[in-house]
């Protein structure tokens, strides 16, 4: 049997979270996120990690096999109970081989088919599991109801077709059905993977809520960047001076702006230059400023816009040294504090936008479907290039990436398969 | 009165092989039939075999069935459906011989021991309470039997429509079972109607062949059963011909007087087998539909021109089909039609096909609500060694979707019903790359031998195949390859440093099974078969790997058994609705109640608990 994983206590903001692992990879999985796994049954501390990013610091269980709630292998980790730590726990054990999010009910069940529940208990659990199954579904009609449902519902159109089509030129081989359907197939299966892919990127904000926000701050030298970090960080965490090129590496400071974690950066300015090491700083400055959330574009008069970041969708223009010139649009003076309230207010308004795009897009289990099914489509895409041969393991991936997304598509059988093939093809001899 | 472990009705294709397989588990069997010579009868199209349909017939032979056997036998076109796909869906098919087929069949039931022939009819089913006893003859004569096998085809309530004029009847010229129809009536079991259609027949003289294009079977045919390596008969082409806008014009202008689009009928005909009026009307873009025309038999005349089966008029028949190709002077021998039967809801059968409120009464075929000789036979099969497991007193035995394609058609028939005739497609089947054709024995066989229903020297074969499976095997599995040399000839692969073996590099899209072989002496010596038999679960390992836990998953609710006493009533935390669905459909095991519409997780539970606690008591 494989091995599930949940969030054992209620959801939501709590003291303690604990999230349960059960099955025969329990304690691996507890070996892939801490050095070493605790005597069976004695609570321990551990430093929990992943891909060398510190997760928590939580109390392990581990229970042998016949010695827990279900039976079987299992672990407890006893979270602190911020919802961005136990997403970033249940994300790293998403992430592993042969772990899996468990189904409603899945662990008593399991508890059941192994001998350690009676039916007294049962009855109790029962309501339990039927809260749960009924919160799973109001979660997808809440999912499906929104922007996102209309997407599911294209997804699921296009799905039925892809499938219907490969089905065809397997089942109704000796038929009149056109001979290469593969092409139309992938090209649904290619528009797919896209949109999959970007509503799995879309849940990068979602990450960015437990990470908190990177905002870079960027311009020609001297146009007031450091100045303009030290009077947001209120302290002076970057040398300021009239030389251009005092930055030379990126300044990270992290504040709370409005409620959300933000990492201001503050980098080299941008112009060309023959000094080496100042060339290595600009080249940082530009890795870290396109990959930020949002950047800040510091300008003032006379001072040419640069070229080397490229602005993106959301980007603030700022008017530097406003004390000493004036100019259109958003303006500030770090030295006066004139404009400063407004653009921490604009900084905090477009972060937040982001935030409520994350918050109705896909919670764990949406992504962990997203990004499963994905990869099947890949493999069917994969496998498609091969040509007829292996038409019928495109079909294999095909059927697992639309099991994978039945919880965003609906459940989708052989029968309506059939309904667009008889709808489509002349079928029979 | 006679005595017999097991009666079976009917000498179709469902009732031949139910009786067979019966007499082969050591039931004293009788197959009661109207007419001797009518057993073993193709009724619609010469043809065995299929994508889908292939695989139920492979399936059959692994269980010892006769319809594989017969097929090769009269086969007289052998053709391997899909053979530029996968192994997993390629399907044998055959086109048959009417009377070599029949006579196949006939020499088979013959020969079978434990099995008696009588011809009569069959008008009532004797019972002792809810439980059938036995049958009644119209001749007077009672035979008395643990287990009944109904296997009725189209008989019940059989009504024939040619355009406007309907006659009641099964096949042409057969006298209905109307008594044992009313019979039936009585024990209130849920049932439907049905439609399927028949083209006319057309006289092979008339044809001119000489403008047709010709359709030759394989060079190296595909046999159906594994017992056999060759076709026996002689082989031949098909015809091909089309419809065209005159054609299509002339349907079109009759369409009031077919008996379909008159509003004859009310049954539902099956979307995958449309009439000529079905595609004219419903495909109307298209201006051309193919038409096979097949020869019934090697010394018969007459043609089956699949593709326009129809119920319009005989004069209107007559004129399309002189409007195609070839077809201009042909001469109808026997119209088209289309005929509508009773069948009943298969969500009243166990897994075993015993109807769940009668027990003692078992159905197979289109009683079921499925079409197809291959679909008629594999249920034939599966009530076969039910009933007589029932007549020896020993537990069922039931096929799992998990393991055959006859597993999946029982499990889709019992818990989802049909709304249109059911036939097999491959598509049906989750565990598609498992179910195979060419791996049918080694799914089936084992549990066959166990039951006692193969032959001494098919068990023989059996073992020796699987012995010869097991060295190649291992030995491609001990051979191992560096990237490097795995490159060298000329396979693609990432230089990651990992060793494979010879049987995972079987499953590379560009890895062929000479090169393979010709690395591994051990494997190079084997017999073709066996050699692309392994090369086939090479080909698939890993999706049988990555399907594995779900077939797990499957196989223990299926193995958790609800008893028919099951008492839902008092459960606490069911819905009333629930409990009243789960009482109404009474499934046999926690699969199946996982299956039905509005179930639930919580559900679930609480009926896995009391089952649990059930057995406790039991052991205790």
């Amino acid at each position: 049997m494989d091995t599930i994983y949940a969030l054992a206590s209620a959801r939501g903001k709590a003291g303690v979270s604990i999230v349960r692992i059960s099955g025969v990879g329990a304690w691996d999985a507890l070996r892939s996120l801490t050095l070493s796994v605790p005597k069976p049954r004695a609570a321990a501390l551990r430093t929990l990690t992943w891909r060398d990013e510190i997760l928590d610091q939580a109390l392990v269980l581990v229970f042998e096999k016949g010695a827990s709630y279900t039976g079987e292998e299992s672990v407890e980790l006893h979270l602190h109970g911020s919802l961005a730590t136990v997403k970033a726990v249940m994300a790293a054990l998403g992430s592993q081989k042969g772990l899996r999010l468990a189904g409603a009910g899945e662990f008593t069940r399991r508890a059941l088919e192994n001998g350690c529940l009676d039916l007294a208990q049962v009855e109790g659990l029962a309501d339990l599991i039927e809260a749960e199954t009924e919160s799973q579904r109001k979660q997808a009609l809440k999912v499906l109801s929104g922007a996102i449902g209309r997407r599911a519902e294209t997804w699921r159109r296009d799905l039925i077709r892809a499938a219907a089509l490969l089905a065809a030129s397997i089942d109704f081989a000796d038929e009149d059905v056109p001979l290469d359907v593969t092409r139309e197939a992938c090209d649904l299966l290619s528009n797919l993977l896209t949109d999959l892919q970007s509503q799995a990127q879309g849940s990068r904000a979602a990450e960015r809520i437990r990470d908190g926000f990177e905002v870079a701050i960027i311009g020609a030298p001297n146009v007031g960047k450091s100045t303009l970090l030290n009077a947001l960080a209120g302290r002076e965490a970057a040398i300021t001076s009239d030389l251009a090129g005092t930055t030379r590496d990126v300044i990270e400071v992290r504040m709370d702006i409005n409620g959300m974690a933000v990492t201001f950066l503050d980098t080299a300015g941008l112009r060309e230059t023959i000094d080496p090491i100042e060339s290595i700083g600009i080249e940082r400055a530009v890795a870290r400023s396109n990959a930020a959330d949002l950047r800040l574009f510091l300008r003032c008069g006379g001072v040419d816009e640069v070229t080397f970041v490229k602005a993106q969708a959301g980007d603030i223009t700022v008017w530097t040294k406003c004390d000493l010139q004036r100019a259109q649009g958003l303006q500030i003076s770090a030295k006066t504090g004139a404009g400063m309230a407004e653009l921490s207010g604009q900084i905090a308004a477009l972060l937040k936008e982001r935030t409520a795009n994350a918050s109705q897009l896909i919670r764990e289990r949406h992504r962990l479907a997203v990004e499963q099914a994905i990869n099947y489509v890949k493999s069917a895409l994969s496998e498609l290039q091969y040509g007829l041969g292996r038409t019928e393991i495109a079909t294999e991936e095909l059927r697992c990436a639309v099991a994978a997304l039945d919880i965003l598509v609906g459940r989708i059988d052989v029968e309506q398969i059939l309904d667009e093939i008889f709808a489509s093809f002349c079928i029979g001899k | 009165m006679k005595h017999f472990d097991v009666i079976v009705i009917g000498g179709g294709h469902a009732g031949a092989e139910a009786a067979a397989a019966a007499a082969r588990m050591g039931a004293a069997t009788a197959l009661l039939t109207m007419s001797r010579a009518s057993i073993g009868v193709m009724s619609c199209n010469p043809a065995i075999g299929g994508l889908g349909k292939g695989h139920l017939v492979r399936e059959i032979d692994a269980m010892d069935g006769v319809m594989a056997r017969a097929a090769d036998e009269a086969g007289i076109q052998f053709r391997l459906l899909n053979r530029r796909k996968g192994p997993a869906v390629q399907g044998p098919r055959t086109q048959a011989d009417r009377k070599l087929y029949r006579l196949a069949i006939q020499g088979f039931m013959a020969g079978q021991e434990n099995l008696t022939i009588i011809e009569g009819e069959a008008v009532d089913l004797q019972m002792q309470g809810k439980r059938v006893v036995g049958v009644d003859m119209a001749d007077g004569i009672c035979l008395r039997g643990k287990a009944v096998i109904l296997t009725s085809g189209t008989f019940l309530n059989g009504i024939i429509h040619i355009g406007d004029i309907s006659k009641s009847g099964g096949r042409m010229d057969d006298a209905p079972s109307i008594r044992l129809a009313d019979r039936l009536a009585s024990l209130d079991l849920g049932r439907g109607r049905l439609k399927t259609g028949t083209p006319p027949r057309l006289d092979g003289k008339t044809i001119d062949w000489s403008v047709l294009t010709m359709q030759p079977g394989d060079e190296n045919p595909v046999v159906f059963s594994f017992l056999n390596t060759a076709p026996k008969a002689r082989q031949i082409s098909c015809g091909i011909t089309q419809t065209n806008e005159k054609t299509h014009s002339i349907v079109r202008d009759n369409l009031e007087k077919s008996a379909m689009y008159g509003g004859h009928i009310e049954g539902v005909g099956p979307r995958y087998c449309p009439s000529i009026e079905d595609k004219v009307v419903r495909f109307a873009e298209k201006n051309e539909h193919q038409v096979f025309l097949e020869p019934e038999g090697l010394d018969d005349d007459t043609i089956y021109p699949n593709g326009i089966s129809t119920s319009l008029p005989e004069a209107v028949q007559e004129d399309y089909v002189h409007s195609m190709l070839g077809l201009e002077r042909a001469k109808i021998l026997q119209p088209g039609y289309a005929i509508e039967y009773d069948f009943f809801d298969p969500r009243g059968l166990s897994a075993a096909l015993e109807v769940k409120a009668v027990p003692g009464l078992f159905f197979a075929g289109q009683i079921n609500g499925t079409t197809g000789y291959e679909e008629a036979a594999a249920q034939g099969l599966v009530a076969g060694i039910n009933a007589s497991l029932l007549a020896q007193g020993r537990e069922f035995h039931f096929f799992s979707r998990s393991e055959s394609y006859i597993g999946v058609m029982v499990d889709d028939l019992i818990t989802r019903g049909v709304t249109e005739p059911y036939r097999m497609f491959t598509s049906r089947a989750e565990f598609r790359l498992t179910l195979r054709a060419d791996n049918a024995d080694q799914r089936l066989t084992p549990a066959a031998i166990t039951l006692g229903c193969v032959s001494e020297s098919r068990r023989k074969a059996f073992t020796r195949k699987g012995e010869h499976i097991a060295r190649g095997r291992s030995a491609l599995e001990a051979k191992t390859f560096t990237p490097n040399a795995i490159r060298a000839l000329g396979i693609k692969i990432s230089q990651d440093g990992v060793r494979r073996s010879a049987f995972g590099l079987l499953s590379f899209p560009d890895a062929p099974l000479e090169v393979i072989a010709a690395q591994c002496p051990e494997f190079s010596v084997l017999g073709a078969d066996i050699k692309h038999q392994i090369w086939c679960d090479a080909l698939y390992a890993q999706y049988t790997q990555r399907q594995l836990d779900d077939v797990d998953a499957l196989k223990r609710d299926e193995g958790h058994a609800i008893p028919i006493e099951f008492e839902y009533h008092d459960l606490p935390g069911l819905s009333s609705e629930l409990k009243s669905k789960l009482i109404k459909a009474r499934p046999e095991n926690l699969a199946q109640a996982g299956k039905m519409e509005g179930m639930t997780p919580a559900a679930l539970t609480l009926i896995l608990a009391r089952l649990k606690r059930e057995t406790k008591k039991k052991v205790v």
